[in-house]
């Protein structure tokens, strides 16, 4: 054999320092790591320690039940915001989610890829306008349009009502929801859909059959995201639900979402004795509930990923 | 002596057994091929052999592998060095997202050469006669104004060994990713090369290429074994036939038969390698 | 037969009439904030910040506004990149255990999931605190924790995508985890996490309720870190709720404004993203 030059006998040294650079580096993530999980965990721990005042004078159900909200008389019944929040969203999910299940359909199992590609970004584009400027078109169209509908229908109403919510709210979760199940049904494998197709079902079938049966499970969790997304939304609602403390008594009554009542009222919150521990109770509330809905979808969509991969 | 000797080698892969017991030398300057049916640890091993096994979680390594005397499994053992000194070859040949200058000289940039060892490099080719019929390198250089004239020279010498240099020539600095698979697969073997390994591992190295492309490489092999070692895994038969001085049989993870090609191919001595051999079980 | 082609026949109608209809949505937004924001656009209002009896309909401009929300997104997007970026390089699996990396991958979700006024409130209770008045630090700080998962996130999903054979090469020619991770799979995601980065920077850049609390406002340019900043977001917000139509216009014009710097900032991102691809492999 050839001798070799001794090129590999330096360089000893240079190889420690780079061990050093890599333990350096290998702290700094971990420093990362330990940084973001105690983030999470303060802002739950620090919602809770202000909320604390207002649970130790009143039980949780009562607040929850109550629908009597006099915060300068010191009584904090949450009912009406639960309820506003709950229907604005069902609101927005009933006109959501049949028009997303099928854009959905449409783009995983019958556009051509052209389409696709096209559409692709222009929903982007879409969950990327700000909340703000959902809110301000709501209340230059969706708001009269609204007014002009209960006109027709023989009902008063100012336009910012439950309805007009709902649908600011369902425009702003097309995105997550198409996105999401788009996704999971284009990961159902060839194979299924070539099964029944070889047994002469139509493109159709193949779908209702097979496509949304596998991906049944994946929707449900895209459903679940756009719920999520859609309670937690706090400034287009805000500017056309009109923000009345009563549990709505119509689609045209105004509501007033847990969201919008945190924004609104920030200003008087140190004035009055526990009023800034009930909005934060309301925070930590929303917190808790929509991180709940959200691991549960997440966790639903990374088992299916993983049940694709084996 | 030979670079490499494996004891009681041991690797289970979460609960699972994958090699039993490995005991056998690999010996030196030679093109040692490790042979036998697919997933019978026959890249595990070769993995092992510059821990590369070390990067799964759940990987359970005992025994002992001896390069040069010392056992690399040892928990002080310098796993760069090591890596410096026995070169790898993957199956898929891929490139590193850079230029194809970048990648050639990638490795003697991570160690940190300095233009004076790659200079002492490059002229310890030239005197082995590997890389034929071009002037001294310190002549070359003196001709070159610029200050990474060490380095330019280094990756020529390297893309010449490799058999790449008149293809990519006029275009270093492009990206390596738009090269064809088997130009791809020879600037590994570039790649690999240059940061002067003892040994070169090299799993299923042509699988991946075109006909043409795997008889380029195992071209290269037989050039290179002049002076590194070279062990090869390898699923095709006519393969080891054509390039193999030493073969090692796997079955099943246990090193059922090893000893010179033309024994272990041509009269094998146990039954399990005579029936691969002839195409019995593949 | 008939009814069954009929039957797909008629879902076809409805699905291409649904995504009609989203289309048309975004198409409806675009096309009446472009068509009120023109309307109300010109050069003194972008360039000019309140003067006296602006609120009442008389001069000025929204450039105390625009300028703010540059300073607030970018500060919240540096800050965000010196967490995310080792953040999403950990949570591979040379770093952290995957169960480990699990549990964290988990916590983000949760974190992106959450909405912007938790965090706002959270701000504003942790300010008092501090004792920090509203301004462009505690915006700065708030908008971060609402874009620290989105880049986060974002920047995981590509670095996943780097193939664990890529970085074995790596690994196999004697580099650290850090060096590997830097001259290989930095770069080979380079696209995606550009892209995370105007993600996060689009994001964040239209978010009210976040620095509602936290940033205040202000009719100036922001002098330092310390003074309360306006932000494009709430000028719109504050400035819709006037019945004076003047002010009401500029709401219209700020929202096109913001419009505008989404727009630029998505093709901005896949631009720049198509620029950094030229080495990575497909």
């Amino acid at each position: 054999m050839a001798p070799r030059p001794a090129v590999q006998a330096i360089g000893e040294r240079h190889r420690n320092w780079r061990r050093i650079q890599d333990r350096l580096a290998a702290g700094w993530m971990r420093l990362a790591v330990a940084s973001v999980n105690s983030i999470a965990l303060l802002v739950g721990l620090g919602l809770l320690f202000k909320s604390w005042p207002i649970l130790a004078q009143n039980s949780l159900v009562h607040l929850l039940v109550s629908s009597d909200w006099h915060p300068m008389k010191g009584s904090f019944g949450f009912y009406a915001f639960i309820i506003g929040t709950l229907e604005v969203t069902a609101i927005a999910m009933l006109l959501a989610v049949p028009v997303c299940i099928l854009s959905a359909i449409y783009l995983s199992e019958y556009a051509p890829s052209h389409i696709r590609e096209l559409v692709g970004p222009v929903i982007d584009l879409l969950a990327g306008i700000p909340s703000v400027v959902y809110g301000l078109w709501g209340v230059i169209v969706v708001v009269p349009a609204v007014r002009a509908l209960g006109k027709a229908l023989g009902v008063a109403t100012t336009g910012y009502s439950l309805l007009s919510g709902g649908i600011i709210l369902a425009i702003m979760v097309f995105p997550i929801i198409i996105s999401v199940s788009a996704e999971v049904l284009h990961a159902v494998p060839w194979e299924a859909r070539e099964t029944a197709l070889a047994l002469g079902a139509t493109r159709w079938e193949t779908v209702k059959h097979v496509v949304l049966r596998s991906g049944l499970r994946g929707i449900l969790a895209a459903i679940v995201l756009g719920f999520a997304r859609a309670s937690g939304e706090t400034m287009a609602v805000l500017m056309v639900v009109g923000n009345v403390a009563k549990v709505p008594s119509s689609l045209f009554a105004p509501a007033y979402p847990l969201p919008a009542l945190i924004a609104n009222n920030y200003g008087e919150m140190m004035s009055i004795p526990l009023y800034d521990s009930a909005l934060l109770l309301a925070a930590l509330v929303l917190l808790l509930v929509i991180a709940a809905l959200n691991l549960a979808a997440r966790l639903t969509l990374r088992q299916i990923e993983r049940g694709y991969e084996q | 002596m030979p670079h490499i000797r494996l004891r009681n080698l041991r690797i289970a892969y979460a609960s699972e057994e994958a090699l039993h017991g490995i005991n056998v030398d690999i010996p030196d300057g030679q093109i040692t091929v490790v042979i036998g049916p697919s997933g019978c640890g026959k890249t595990t091993l070769l993995k092992s052999l510059n821990r590369l096994l070390d990067l799964y979680e759940e990987v359970r390594v005992q025994g002992e592998v001896l390069i040069d005397g010392v056992n690399i499994y040892d928990p002080k053992a310098d796993v760069l060095a090591l890596r410096k000194k026995v070169g790898f070859l993957p199956q898929r040949p891929y490139p590193l997202p850079m230029s194809i200058y970048d990648n050639t000289a990638f490795g003697p940039r991570i160690h940190g050469m300095n233009g004076a060892q790659i200079l002492q490099q490059v002229e310890d080719l030239q005197k082995n006669g590997l890389v034929a019929g071009l002037p001294p390198p310190g002549e070359r250089l003196a001709a070159r104004a610029n200050s990474n004239a060490e380095m330019d020279l280094l990756v020529e010498y390297y893309l010449r060994l490799a058999g790449l240099w008149d293809e990519v020539k006029d275009r270093l600095h492009t990206p390596a990713s738009k090269l064809s698979v088997g130009q791809q697969q020879r600037l590994a073997l570039a790649r690999a090369l240059a940061v002067e390994p003892d040994v070169i591992l090299a799993d299923e190295p042509t699988s991946a290429l075109d006909p043409i492309s795997a008889k380029l490489i195992e071209k290269q092999f037989q050039l290179l074994k002049r002076r590194y070692t070279i062990v090869v895994v390898t699923h095709i038969l006519r393969q080891a036939r054509r390039i193999a001085d030493y073969v090692i049989f796997l079955y099943l993870g246990e090193l059922v038969e090893h000893g010179p090609a033309q024994q272990v191919l041509g009269s094998p001595l146990d039954e399990r390698t005579r029936a691969y051999v002839s195409g019995e079980i593949s | 037969m008939r009814w069954r082609k009929c039957e797909e026949a008629i879902f076809k109608v409805l699905m291409v009439l649904s995504l009609g209809l989203v289309l048309a949505c975004l198409a409806g937004i675009v096309i009446v904030v472009v068509a009120r924001g023109a309307a109300a656009l010109n050069w003194q209002l972008l360039t000019q910040t309140p003067k006296g009896g602006y609120y009442l309909g008389k001069e000025g401009g929204i450039a105390n506004a625009i300028v703010g929300s540059f300073w607030l997104a970018l500060g919240a997007t540096l800050l965000s990149l010196l967490l995310s970026l080792p953040l999403a390089f950990a949570l591979q699996r040379e770093y952290t255990k995957q169960r480990t990396a699990g549990v964290t991958r988990m916590v983000l979700d949760v974190l992106w999931g959450t909405p912007s006024i938790v965090f706002g409130a959270f701000g504003f209770v942790l300010m008092q605190y501090l004792r920090m008045r509203a301004s462009l630090l505690g915006g700065i700080l708030t908008l971060t924790l609402v874009m620290l998962p989105i880049m986060t996130r974002a920047m995981d999903e590509v670095i996943r995508m780097v193939p664990l054979e890529l970085k074995e090469i790596s690994y196999a020619a004697g580099a650290t985890t850090i060096e590997t991770t830097l001259a290989v799979v930095f770069r080979q995601a380079l696209p995606g996490i550009i892209t995370a980065v105007m993600l996060a920077f689009g994001r964040g850049i239209g978010d009210a309720a976040s620095i509602l609390f936290t940033a205040g406002y202000t009719d100036y340019l922001p002098r330092s870190l310390l003074d309360p900043v306006a932000s494009l977001p709430l000028a719109i917000f504050f400035q819709i709720s006037t019945p004076i139509r003047e002010v009401q216009q500029r709401a219209y014009a700020a929202a096109l404004v913001l419009l505008i710097i989404v727009l630029v900032v998505s093709l901005g991102s896949r631009l720049l993203s198509r620029r950094f691809s030229r080495h990575i492999l497909r």
